[in-house]
């Protein structure tokens, strides 16, 4: 990065009372321990900052400074400067607010816990004492009570407050009931303190709220990892743009800030930050991430340029036609987003019968409380009876139905490779008719590789030029020939090739009429030519996956329509989808057009299962009903989607889809016990045959009953 | 009766101060990112 001016930043600094300024980045990329130490080192090394922490889970860096030493902006060309792509990180957003819950949900637990083991403790001393226990009966309740009533109001509120939210809407929950147990049971077990009663439930009351916490906090473990999508696309758009004064000067300035007229300079490697039409002269373009075409474009000048691109050859002047937020990038954000909200009105099973269940609850311990009232027990017998119904009754096992399966498969899942983002993608993945997959870089490798004979003395003199350019070809080829010498002063002629003088002879690389020979075909291969010697060709082509072929052919059994949607042109798509054995495909889709064919097959009916890699993807990745990434993929296609599968293959796919299928079946059977369970036991606790401690023994014993049978799964 | 009532209360006040222990981590975000710990022990230390 060049040399960095005053940019405002100051918005996401954050000044602590100490007088140290922090400064919060998103960075995209890193993985590993080296990323790690590459990362913390350098920002570490600009002076005056005195902590800089990277969150791997979260790719989330925190750089700490003292006064007016450091300059954001010199910390984010410091990271971009380093290979990886950052911007700065909005201090509100959403993924603060998740991890605030988390905490709350665990320390929550961590309560209800040692409550439930300390308070349980006490009265099983009173129930197993058989009444030797005498006059110390009622220290060891009001003891009890002392330790249970606070835990547990502090550890149960996250179903207070989720119940007061519905209640003051209107509508129930699964958590007003639960609530109501809780709150009743530790009234009744104060009023039977007192009265000198035999009998209190402050142990019932606290591993009630425990029973569930479990339950919330894997729910909320799931869900968590699904968050964050287009906040990290915010990486992808470049943080920093150099741009062109009237008077010839640099200043660098926010990207946000470019506003149309504006005249950026683009060097090479560099990312399009706002959509601008090409000024000066032809520059070879990687538009791969935007439009899935896997060879680079060659863009002549008054030609507009994509955010998001890269310019792979020499600098070039762009002028700024859009705002950042009017870029295409922006909208796939937007994309996404709608994507997501689409979704989220998928409302899950658990919920919907919980909601048609509350009703039912609250009036089945109602009916129970008055009817033996009025057949004159007596007004402790009958809250008792009630709050038993209450606390038998309790969904848990309804709200672990769900849960305990989806971990149980998403361990499994996770160890054969496929990495589950949102709990729920599992129930979509079992219900898919129709898999619609990108081509390249899903269904074949990706990148292109050389596939014609080149004899080695041509390959070792053309790979000493390919390994001094970035361009894809070049690469592939550089790959193909190995490690080796690169040739000195290599010049880089944008949409036409590379020249270097090697042992006296001049020696070009790049398109036909750069070597001065012609070719029918453009794209997908290189020439060579050494002083006067004859021009070599160099082929090279995207290659499909091995295990592509089976993997489609395993769709059909299971009653699956296959589709492929490809940005690349119909030649190389029909040779690729034959190879596949896809009958059906369409070439030259663009983002837009992608998520339009989505959106077509939601109206038909069908469940779509999309597989895709690029970013020109995730629109489509986030209206399918369910998707999956392979593990190149781009980052934001990798958030878009509900699986990703670490390794490279798409294998995996076929047997998420089965294991999908077998929870869904395991679901399906939780349900069903936990509505003979509640069928059975609501008439039993009615009669006044339990007491609320056994209801609560029976509760957990039917959560415990569909986590066993969750864990079914985990068998192969 | 003495002894039953130092046992309680002693067993009170331990699990007490485990729950701060643990409640303490929790905060001061120890468990925030598992994955990156588990990469930074791989780390060299710079040279002292």
């Amino acid at each position: 990065m060049g040399a960095v001016t005053a940019e405002d930043f100051s918005a996401f600094v954050h000044r602590a009372k100490d007088g140290s300024d922090s400064f919060d980045v998103a960075v995209r990329g890193a993985r590993c321990a080296n990323c790690m130490a590459k990362i913390e080192g350098g920002v570490k090394a600009i002076g005056g900052v005195a902590e800089a922490r990277l969150n791997l889970s979260t790719g989330k860096l925190h750089v700490v400074w003292r006064g007016d030493a450091v300059h954001p902006a010199a910390v984010l060309g410091r990271i971009h400067a380093l290979g990886y792509e950052a911007a700065p990180f909005d201090a509100a957003g959403q993924m603060d607010a998740n991890d605030a819950e988390g905490r709350h949900l665990l320390r929550c637990l961590a309560v209800a816990g040692f409550g439930t083991v300390f308070v349980v403790g006490l009265t099983d001393a009173v129930w197993y004492s058989n009444g030797d226990i005498g006059v110390h009966r009622a220290l060891f309740f009001w003891l009890a009570g002392l330790v249970s009533i606070p835990l547990t109001l502090y550890a149960a509120e996250p179903f207070f407050t989720s119940a007061f939210r519905a209640l003051a809407k209107r509508q129930t929950n699964m958590d007003v009931p639960i609530g109501a147990a809780i709150l009743l049971a530790l009234a009744l077990s104060v009023w039977q303190t007192a009265a000198g009663g035999a009998e209190t439930y402050f142990d019932a009351a606290i591993m009630l709220a425990f029973v569930l916490l479990v339950g919330r906090y894997l729910d909320f473990r799931l869900r968590d990892r699904a968050a964050g999508a287009a906040r990290h696309l915010v990486t992808l758009q470049s943080a920093l743009a150099r741009r062109l004064k009237d008077d010839g000067t640099l200043e660098t300035v926010a990207a946000r800030e470019l506003a149309p007229g504006d005249r950026v300079l683009l060097a090479s490697g560099e990312r399009v930050p706002a959509d601008g039409i090409l000024e000066d002269r032809d520059a070879e373009i990687d538009v791969s991430l935007v439009t899935g075409e896997s060879q680079p474009v060659i863009a002549a000048a008054g030609q507009t340029l994509r955010a998001g691109t890269i310019n792979l050859g020499r600098p070039v002047v762009l002028r700024i036609t859009a705002k950042m937020d009017d870029s295409l990038v922006a909208d796939l954000a937007r994309l996404l987003e709608a994507g997501r909200q689409t979704r989220s009105l998928y409302i899950r099973l658990a919920d919907r019968a919980a909601r048609a269940y509350v009703p039912f609850v609250a009036i089945a311990s109602l009916a129970v409380f008055a009817g033996w009232a009025l057949s004159g027990a007596g007004l402790d017998v009958a809250v008792t009876n009630a709050i038993a119904v209450l606390i038998i009754t309790c969904p848990c096992a309804l709200g672990l139905a769900v849960p305990a399966v989806q971990i149980v498969a998403t361990g499994r899942l996770f160890a054969k490779g496929v990495f589950v983002k949102s709990g729920d993608a599992l129930e979509r993945l079992a219900e898919i008719d129709t898999a619609v997959f990108d081509k390249t870089g899903t269904l074949t490798l990706g990148t292109p590789v050389l596939s014609n004979e080149v004899p080695p003395k041509v390959l070792d003199l053309a790979a000493r030029l390919a390994r001094a350019s970035r361009h894809p070809l070049s690469r592939a080829l550089a790959e193909a020939a190995g490690p080796g010498p690169v040739a000195v002063h290599v010049r880089e002629v944008a949409g036409s090739g590379l020249e270097a003088e090697i042992d006296g002879a001049v020696c070009r690389l790049g398109n036909a009429d750069w070597c001065g020979v012609t070719s029918e075909h453009r794209a997908g291969e290189l020439w060579f030519r050494a002083g006067g010697a004859p021009a070599q060709r160099f082929d090279f082509r995207d290659h499909i996956r091995p295990e592509t072929k089976a993997t489609i052919a395993a769709f059909a059994p299971r009653r699956i329509a296959v589709e492929m949607l490809t940005g690349d042109h119909a030649q190389p798509a029909s040779g690729i989808a034959k190879e596949a054995g896809i009958a059906r495909w369409r070439a030259d889709v663009g983002p837009a057009e992608k998520a339009a064919r989505l959106e077509e097959l939601r109206k038909q009916g069908h469940r779509t299962l999309m597989v895709g890699d690029g970013i020109n993807d995730a629109g489509a990745l986030a209206l399918a009903h369910v998707s999956i990434a392979p593990g190149s993929a781009a980052d934001v296609s990798q958030r878009a989607s509900d699986l990703v599968l670490r390794g490279d293959g798409i294998a995996p796919i076929v047997e998420a889809i089965d294991i999908a299928r077998k929870a869904r079946r395991l679901v399906l059977e939780n349900f069903a016990f936990a509505a003979v369970y509640n069928l059975a036991a609501v008439p039993v606790a009615a009669l006044g045959l339990v007491n609320p401690l056994i209801a609560a023994a029976a509760m957990a014993g039917s959560s415990l009953i569909v986590t066993l049978n969750a864990l079914r799964l985990a068998r192969p | 009766m003495d002894g039953m009532a130092l046992i309680i209360g002693s067993a009170l006040l331990m699990g007490l101060c485990m729950l701060a222990l643990l409640v303490w981590t929790l905060n001061s975000g120890q468990y925030d990112d598992l994955e990156g710990d588990a990469q930074r022990i791989l780390i060299e230390d710079e040279a002292p």
